[in-house]
């Protein structure tokens, strides 16, 4: 092994490289802080060229590698592997060329996604994928998990906004998907790619398209009895042939939260709506005007339109803050990430807050209306015995609620593959290897992974994938295809790397 | 299921059998059955765009997906639709426009094509500007892999980000991986209103600027594509939708921003004018390519097709969106034809572009369809190993042999 790191070494330089017992621990998670491993070394790469060296003595050693960015993912896809190391990109942070004329962007993979905007925006451009996240995730990280946020609704996912990637494969080998023109002949790996969790290979380099900044930006908040009555008035707006930029809805208790850690000035109410038009001036006030009577004819007693750019990035920073807000009220929470058709949204909610009474837990509740993704916040204090365990219980469940929500065919339609297919996962996970392999699993199953008790083809990262997958019935479909499938799809060199 | 006549045929290849399936089920076994007998498989809906693509190797059985034409959910208040792939993309949009819905993509004569052929050819027009192409629309499909597995990924959920995303591979995989039975979109509204403008331009170059000066504005524009040919100087059209209000607004300021250039109400057919490239009456020799360029290289792309045409005495025509994607229609002698083709796809691979040759005249030697796709090319075959190993879905008609 000495003299593995010393090639290391030679490659990164002394200061490239960690291998020391307390700077390791920087490294043993991502924002997924309840698992950790500690990794042999961290290397940090200046340059693509070393990162493909780096990658090719993994690949000669059978050393498993972790690439990571800023280490915030939610899904425990910087986790590293024992035995293994991580490839940090944070040293490649620089954005190597902006085109205006074109709107294209490209970096290096460690640059972090505000400085994307932060770096066009004299000109009056930004990035539009918009994670809470975004002022410490990397483009990288992004790239790898297909990040978005609020505002994906209208402007879509990182996957929308990557045109060209360069990657460094299994193998240490360069190839290059699409490219700054768009349709470049051939699969869409880059489609492929975006999205895949570091399971297909390193990137190194990253083309973006960047947006123009509309004209005007306005916020409306809308406070409702409850969330039934919100989620009413977002599928009129929906109805009325309207696409607002963003779309979130927040219950009470995540209401408070949000008030407690960041004083957005929230109105104190059962549900609380924030709708988002941008665009021409002109536009935006005549569709602004039909929001605001359809949150009132669906009962909002106060509808307010923030009256300033400072207002309306305070009550962004409500809405972002939610999370983390979650400690103000509540030692110790669990986010849950499920993916519900909008409309089982009254029928979710009702049955979530059945579950919590049950339960004797709170659970706060923050929704991007627009496209379904639902955030339910299991808040529970470690302290008090046998809390943790009913809160990771509730947490599962609702999960299973969400589940079942996503998969349970509305009205008319049948949907005979995924439904059995969800049966068919559902009993595959519960075997035991698979058991292993889902770990960190949403159940909480703590057994450890023996990456060589893995399917050689799969990659470590894969755990992690499932997991996220488990937060939606198609999602398990969908993988049970990528096991199926996929990981003999050649990505070259997974197998031998193993 | 019945014998294929000569209007069967593929690129000049002829297939054997026309098989056209009822159900999804029954697709996958017929695949399934062809691919353990070795049969070569050529995937069908209407055959818009049978001819793109180079001629298969081999074909024995056309597998069409017309009778798989229903509309399966259109869940308009979460905004997405499951359709199978045989049906045609205008009868989807009526079935939306019941709910003011639309599916916002504009691809060839609609009326004809199907779902699925649009999917794999990847096949949009100038809406994709605002609305992404269809590997942004697509969130979920159905697919029937060469062994007979009906495979389904993605959901109906807008947002989808987990697991490898293989609507996006098979979007424009021109059917090579497997056979596409159905689709999972994400929906928009429908317009309240449209107006659209013509801006004429007195070279390539004064177009050009007038698209960067547009895209670099605060219009909320939805489409803008530009007409360049031999014999007329260019015209740019431009869209706008919303509300009254919004577009009385913004024909103000797109007259401020022409500046001195002729801004003339255009008519919404003026969109449709890709179809115009088509027409074949008159002219039988004639090429069709679809070109990618860096948006901000318009003009010299123009000037470069201009000079290109002069050398080998042919014709041209092309219709360019502000996303960097154009038409270019050639008319002339067969070897010309292919010289011009040849010469400009170098040109163009050299500045990070591409050209793909859609429509070549019988007597014009060969020309790959596809030229370069890069170092990733083992990639994809590759990945063509893995789905379809014995090579029974569209032999030979994709890129690098695929
Ligand atoms: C408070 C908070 C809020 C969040 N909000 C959101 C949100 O709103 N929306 C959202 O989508 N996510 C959100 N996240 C999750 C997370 O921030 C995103 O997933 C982000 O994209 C991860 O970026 P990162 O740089 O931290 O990546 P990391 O966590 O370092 O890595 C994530 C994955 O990417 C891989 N990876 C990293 N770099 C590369 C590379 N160059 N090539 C290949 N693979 C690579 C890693 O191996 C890993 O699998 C949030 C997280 C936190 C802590």
């Amino acid at each position: 092994m000495g003299h593995t790191f010393d090639e290391l070494r030679a490659i990164v330089g002394d200061r490239g490289l960690i291998s020391s017992a307390e700077e390791l621990h920087t490294y043993e998670c991502d924002g997924l802080t309840n698992f950790r491993v500690m990794p042999r070394a961290v290397v940090l790469p200046n340059t693509t060229e070393q990162v493909q060296a780096v990658v090719r003595i993994c690949h000669r050693e059978r050393m498993p590698f972790v690439a990571r960015g800023s280490g915030t993912g939610l899904s425990g896809g910087a986790l590293p592997v024992e035995n293994g190391i991580v490839i940090s990109l944070a040293r490649m942070n620089r954005i190597l060329e902006v085109d205006f004329p074109n709107a294209r962007v490209v970096v290096e993979p460690g640059v972090i996604n505000l400085d994307v905007t932060g770096r066009v925006s004299p000109q009056d451009y930004f990035y539009a994928p918009d994670p809470s996240s975004q002022s410490i995730c990397s483009i990288g990280g992004n790239v790898a998990e297909n990040s978005g946020g609020a505002h994906c609704l209208k402007y879509g996912f990182t996957t929308t906004h990557v045109l060209g990637l360069e990657v460094v494969l299994p193998d240490g080998s360069l190839v290059h998907f699409g490219g700054k023109t768009l349709d470049a002949p051939g699969y869409d790996l880059a489609g492929v790619f975006v999205g895949s969790e570091g399971t297909l290979g390193v990137a190194t380099k990253i083309i973006l398209r960047i947006v123009k900044r509309p004209e005007c930006v306005r916020t409306l908040l809308a406070a409702f009895p409850s969330t039934n009555e919100a989620g009413a008035a977002v599928s009129d707006i929906i109805a009325e042939g309207m696409l607002p930029a963003a779309i979130e809805m927040m219950d009470n208790l995540a209401i408070q939260a949000a008030e407690a850690a960041v004083h957005a000035n929230y109105p104190n109410c059962g549900g609380l709506l924030l709708v988002e038009l941008d665009g021409p001036v002109a536009e935006v006030d005549a569709l602004m005007t039909e929001v605001k009577k359809i949150c009132s004819s669906n009962g909002a007693p106060e509808i307010r339109v923030a009256q300033s750019d400072a207002e309306r990035a305070l009550v962004w920073k409500g809405r972002k803050a939610a999370f983390a807000a979650m400690g103000r009220i509540s030692p110790n929470y669990i986010v849950q990430d499920g993916v519900i058709p909008r409309t089982a949204l009254p029928q979710v909610m009702s049955e979530i807050e059945r579950l919590s009474q049950a339960g004797g837990l709170r659970v706060a509740n923050v929704f991007h209306a627009g496209d379904g993704n639902l955030h339910p916040l299991v808040l529970y204090d470690r302290r008090i015995a046998g809390q943790e365990e009913a809160a990771e219980a509730l947490s599962s469940q609702i999960l299973e609620l969400c589940i079942a929500a996503g998969v349970a065919p509305s009205t008319h339609c049948s949907f005979r593959i995924p439904r059995k297919s969800f049966q068919l996962l559902a009993s595959v996970a519960k075997s035991p290897v698979n058991t292993c392999r889902t770990r960190p699993n949403p159940q909480g199953s703590r057994n450890v992974i023996d990456p060589r008790r893995w399917t050689p083809q799969l990659n470590p990262k894969r755990a992690a994938c499932i997991r996220r997958c488990a937060t939606n019935s198609w999602r398990l479909w969908e993988m049970r295809m990528c096991m199926r499938r996929l990981p003999r799809m050649p990505w070259p060199e997974f197998s031998r790397s193993w | 299921m019945h014998a294929a006549t000569a209007a069967d045929a593929v690129a000049g290849v002829q297939p054997k059998l026309v098989i056209e399936p009822g159900a999804e089920r029954e697709l996958a076994e017929i695949l399934r059955l062809s691919n353990e007998a070795g049969l070569a498989v050529i995937p069908r809906g209407n055959g818009t765009k049978l001819g793109w693509g180079n001629p298969p190797t081999r074909a024995d059985l056309i597998l069409s997906t017309t009778r798989l034409n229903e509309i399966i959910e259109h869940a308009w208040a979460d905004l997405t639709v499951t359709v199978e792939a045989g049906c045609t993309i205008q009868r989807l949009q009526e079935t939306l426009a019941q709910h003011g819905q639309r599916l916002a993509l504009d691809p060839l004569w609609p009326e004809k094509a199907t779902i699925g052929g649009v999917l794999s050819a990847n096949d949009s027009g100038a809406l994709r500007l605002r609305f992404g192409a269809l590997r942004d629309l697509i969130i979920g499909a159905t697919i029937a892999l060469a062994d007979g597995t009906l495979a389904s990924s993605g959901g109906k959920v807008v947002k989808n980000v987990a697991g490898y995303d293989l609507p996006k591979l098979v979007t424009g995989a021109l059917g090579t991986l497997g056979v596409i039975t159905r689709a999972v979109f994400r929906l928009h509204p429908l317009p309240r209103n449209t107006r659209s403008f013509s801006v004429a331009a007195a070279s390539a170059e004064e177009a050009k600027r007038f698209v960067v000066a547009v895209q670099d504005s605060k219009l909320a524009h939805t489409s803008l594509q530009c007409h360049f040919s031999d014999d007329t100087s260019p015209v740019s059209d431009i869209l706008f939708e919303g509300t009254e209000a919004g577009l009385a607004a913004q024909e103000n300021q797109l007259r401020d921003l022409a500046e001195h250039a002729a801004v003339s109400e255009a008519s919404r057919s003026t969109w449709t004018a890709r179809e115009e490239l088509w027409d074949f009456s008159d002219r039988p020799c004639t090429a069709i390519a679809k070109i990618s360029i860096l948006p901000a290289s318009m003009a010299r792309t123009m000037k470069l097709v201009e000079n290109i045409a002069k050398r080998q005495q042919v014709r041209w025509r092309a219709l360019v969106y502000a996303t960097g994607l154009g038409w270019l229609r050639l008319e002339g002698k067969p070897e010309a034809l292919r010289g011009a083709l040849h010469e400009l796809r170098s040109e163009l691979e050299a500045q990070h572009g591409s050209l793909v040759a859609l429509h070549r005249p019988e007597k014009m030697p060969a020309f790959d369809a596809w030229g370069s796709a890069g170092d990733a090319l083992p990639l994809m075959k590759a990945v063509k190993q893995q789905m379809d190993p014995k090579s029974t879905l569209n032999p030979g008609r994709f890129v690098g042999g695929i």
